[in-house]
């Protein structure tokens, strides 16, 4: 049963391992930008709103491709 | 940050998520209750929410340890994951590349599970355990909700309320059709509930990062109305792109 749960709690964040995977390297690489360049966080605010839907776009193409064939 | 909009929009979050989780949880539940008796449905369910209840007491107040800026960051990204997952899944749903929650179908094959378990003698002590762990796993994510889109902004009471109204409304609704809720616009509320997890979890991990957002708490609409525009235009090359025999509608 706890295997169960903790099968879910990953579940609940991780689905189609690219996503969870490029959208821990944008944060990362944001965050690092921020805290490490100096860059604004506010512009690391905007590129994180920017890259969500374009990883999203990426995971859905590819689902969507791989159904395709 | 006490505003209208961000207790509006943790509020309407909490309920639509819950909404989607308790239904999915309501359907087993139902199923062992018709098909076995309502007794280990009930008594299932009741030691899954007992479970979920101790768990936010043991570990919700170690919430309040942690530095209100961490917490945003981690939460937002727990968000950004959890939302874009959801996000993700509707958009398949709603192009037709994956098929669409059934939750009659779901009835369906927890109803033939327990039938072929009528004559174990451990019958009802395995509806029982069905029931639990429907609830128990439906109940962990609503849990995470609540908690995620509550307590970057010490909004957990707006959060847990909207998970209780849709708890309760769904279990009016059930009691009241005494079938699966298969009239749900599942999708539909996916689609919504992950583009404001989703917009949630930019919006606090740019605030955990240090970022002023431009109109403060107002922020968070237009970065919903950025993800929403982003998705439907998504959905709509997908469409045009990769057209699928029996493409499902959003519904």
């Amino acid at each position: 049963m706890i295997r169960l749960v903790l099968k879910e709690l990953v579940g609940m964040f991780v689905d189609d391992g690219s996503l969870a995977l490029l959208a821990l390297i944008l944060i990362a690489l944001i965050t690092a930008a921020v805290k490490l360049m100096a860059l604004p966080p506010l512009v690391g605010g905007f590129l994180l709103l920017a890259g969500c839907p374009a990883i999203l776009l990426e995971s859905t193409r590819r689902a969507a491709r791989g159904k395709a064939r | 940050m006490h505003g209208l909009t961000p207790i509006f929009s943790t509020v309407t979050a909490s309920f639509l998520a819950s909404f989607v989780e308790v239904v999915e949880a309501f359907t087993i539940v139902l199923a062992v209750g018709v098909t076995r008796s309502w007794r280990p449905a009930l008594t299932g369910a009741a030691l899954a929410l007992i479970l979920l209840a101790a768990l936010v007491l043991a570990f919700g107040p170690l919430l309040a340890l942690v530095p209100i800026t961490v917490l945003q960051f981690v939460v937002g990204v727990l968000l950004i994951l959890f939302g874009m997952r959801w996000l993700r899944k509707a958009i398949l749903r709603s192009v037709g590349v994956i098929a669409l929650h059934d939750e009659e179908q779901a009835f369906s094959k927890e109803t033939a599970a327990l039938q072929r378990q009528a004559n174990d003698r451990r019958a009802d002590y395995l509806a029982a355990v069905a029931s639990f762990k429907a609830v128990l796993l439906e109940g962990v994510e609503v849990v995470f909700i609540v908690i995620a889109v509550g307590a970057a902004h010490g909004q957990t009471l707006y959060a847990g309320l909207g998970a209780l109204a849709a708890f309760v409304l769904v279990m009016l609704i059930g009691l009241a059709v005494h079938r699966p809720l298969a009239r749900v616009p599942e999708n539909s509320l996916k689609f919504v509930v992950g583009l404001m997890l989703t917009s949630f979890g930019v919006f606090w991990t740019g605030e955990g990062l240090g970022a002023d957002w431009p109109g403060a708490d107002l922020a968070l609409l237009a970065i919903f109305a950025i993800n929403a525009a982003a998705s439907f235009v998504i959905v709509r090359w997908l469409r045009g792109a990769y057209p699928t025999p029996a493409e499902g509608a959003a519904r």
